[in-house]
């Protein structure tokens, strides 16, 4: 446990050493911003209280913004040779991983924190819906983990961040709209299984305020498969 | 901290890059490992760290074997890998600190930890600079800094002075030479003055299987097989010199090197030292002696012989 911590933090303070942080910050801020006050179907024009319009562009925003922060985790340290120099320090690759995970998630919950105004605001000028609020930040913090574990995948297959960035892309735009369109033109069995693929269709479930255990155990296990991608795929390395 | 190497194999493919080899390197010997490029010197060196999973065979450091406990081995080892990776945009304060926690050094340790390693590797004007902004050759000193933090038993440099400049190349091999005494150290050169100046046991390694072992001067008489004499006299008929000089007691062979003066090369049986007598042997025919060497045959006609 004291590992990852000590990556993290390492990780956490790259982050915010490099610009990385604050683009990723101030961006996203100003995205889920713009549509939630300002722009095509934000708030005044609904005229409801309701955080809909921001978990829906925060529902795109992190998907692109995702891979563009885990693009680097592995990639780079398999380029400049500093993976060799973690795996002979006393730290398991798991741990590795854990840590890299563990700082991304990090950075997006201070994201998601930073967007806390907003819901504030909004309640304050009407009668909102406070647990289907907090179920949909559940859900956009579990839907980052099957992002980033999508991500750290990608970064550990290719040494080239560029290369890492698309794949982690190619990939969750599979989960994040293909499966769904797919599902739409195919009924019973396959319908059914592309739904159950598609993010959209969890995340949704869990924005109106209903948290099922099967929308848990979606995200997570994408997680789970990503980061155990990576730690093959680094394992492969050694032999 | 002894190293046990035993029926190393490493194949990458189908290609075998360490083939079968068995060594052991015992505490306070700083052995030197040769070879051309590609000879399987990294190789080795990756799979004692345990970053490299062995294809055959087993290494043992002290009773720990890298491949059931890779744990316990990397705790005990301080590793300079080839390009020496370092995070560039960390500063170096930062990075030792990093690099000490991660070898789980204590926190109240930690500190004082630091402050000594910059201290003993000369980075007090730079420590807190970025890595990136530190010249090759202080990048080295970080690099050695790190694989020294925990005090390793073991201590493993990959081409450890490259890029460095001569003083500090000289600085690098003192202190390299200092830590050696109480621990085990593998490194690997290009250069072979540094191998030699450096290293108490050199191991030559070609095409993935050791071809020589020993120390510098054993390398050199196994492979010159005898003590070679080269003297040059003026003032004598070198046909009389020719006679005279195989009569001196000693003196196995007597060569001519030019027909014409008296050169000659003299081939000397092991343990004797015929010099005297040759110096007497020319004051009595009133020879001029120019020239008297020993032949040395250097570590490099060692190191192409063996590995051309």
């Amino acid at each position: 446990m004291k590992n990852i911590w000590i990556i993290t933090k390492k990780e956490l303070s790259g982050f915010f050493d490099s610009l990385m942080a604050y683009i990723m910050l101030i961006a996203f801020l100003g995205f889920s911003g713009l549509f939630t006050w300002l722009y095509l179907a934000d708030i005044f024009l609904i005229n409801q209280a309701s955080m809909m319009a921001f978990f829906a562009v925060a529902f795109w925003t992190l998907f692109f913004f995702i891979p563009a922060m885990t693009m680097k985790s592995l990639a780079e340290e398999n380029r400049t040779g500093t993976l060799e120099f973690l795996l002979t320090k006393p730290i398991s690759i798991t741990q590795l991983i854990a840590g890299k995970f563990l700082a991304t998630l990090l950075l997006i919950v201070i994201a998601l924190v930073l967007t806390l105004p907003y819901y504030i605001t909004i309640a304050s000028i009407g009668q909102i819906d406070h647990g289907a609020v907090w179920c949909g930040y559940f859900g956009l913090i579990l839907m980052s983990c099957a992002y980033i574990g999508i991500g750290v995948f990608a970064s550990s297959i290719s040494n080239n961040q560029i290369v890492a960035f698309l794949t982690a892309l190619v990939i969750g735009i599979f989960f994040h709209f293909l499966f769904g369109l797919l599902s739409s033109q195919f009924t019973g069995f396959f319908s059914s299984l592309f739904n159950y693929l598609d993010a959209g269709y969890h995340f949704e479930s869990m924005a109106r305020g209903v948290i099922d255990s099967k929308d848990v155990v979606y995200f997570l296990s994408i997680a789970f498969l990503g980061l155990t991608g990576a730690k093959i795929s680094i394992e492969k390395k050694q032999l | 901290m002894d190293i046990v190497i035993s029926d190393f194999t490493k194949k990458y493919g189908a290609q075998r890059a360490v083939d079968n080899i068995s060594f052991t390197v015992k505490t306070g010997e700083i052995l030197g490992f040769l070879g051309p490029n590609g000879a399987g010197k990294t190789t080795t060196m990756k799979a004692i760290t345990t970053y490299l999973k062995p294809t055959d065979g087993d290494i043992m450091v002290g009773k720990y074997s890298v491949s059931r406990q890779p744990e316990a081995v990397k705790k005990l080892i301080g590793y300079l890998p080839e390009n020496n990776p370092l995070y560039t945009e960390m500063p170096v304060v930062d990075y030792l600190l990093f690099v000490g926690e991660l070898q789980g050094i204590a926190k109240q340790d930690l500190d004082n930890r630091v402050l000594e390693m910059i201290d003993i590797c000369g980075l007090e004007g730079e420590k807190h600079k970025k890595i990136s902004e530190l010249s090759k050759g202080y990048k080295q000193r970080v690099g050695l800094a790190q694989a020294l933090i925990h005090n390793p038993q073991v201590l493993i440099l990959d081409e450890p002075t490259t890029g460095l400049d001569p003083n500090q190349i000289v600085e690098i091999r003192e202190l390299i030479k200092k830590i050696g005494r109480e621990k085990t150290v593998i490194l690997s050169s290009h250069i072979l003055a540094e191998v030699e100046a450096t290293c108490d046991r050199i191991i030559i390694i070609n095409k993935g299987k050791i071809v020589a072992d020993g120390s510098a001067n054993e390398l050199r008489k196994k492979l010159s097989g005898k003590n070679i004499l080269r003297i040059s006299l003026e003032d004598a008929d070198p046909n009389e010199a020719f006679e005279a000089l195989k009569t001196v007691s000693g003196v196995e062979v007597v060569d001519f090197l030019t027909m014409k003066e008296s050169k000659f090369e003299l081939q000397i049986d092991d343990g004797v030292n015929p010099c005297r007598d040759i110096f007497q042997l020319c004051v009595d025919r009133k020879w001029v002696l120019t020239e008297m060497t020993p032949v040395e045959t250097k570590l490099e006609d060692v190191f192409r012989t063996l590995t051309m």
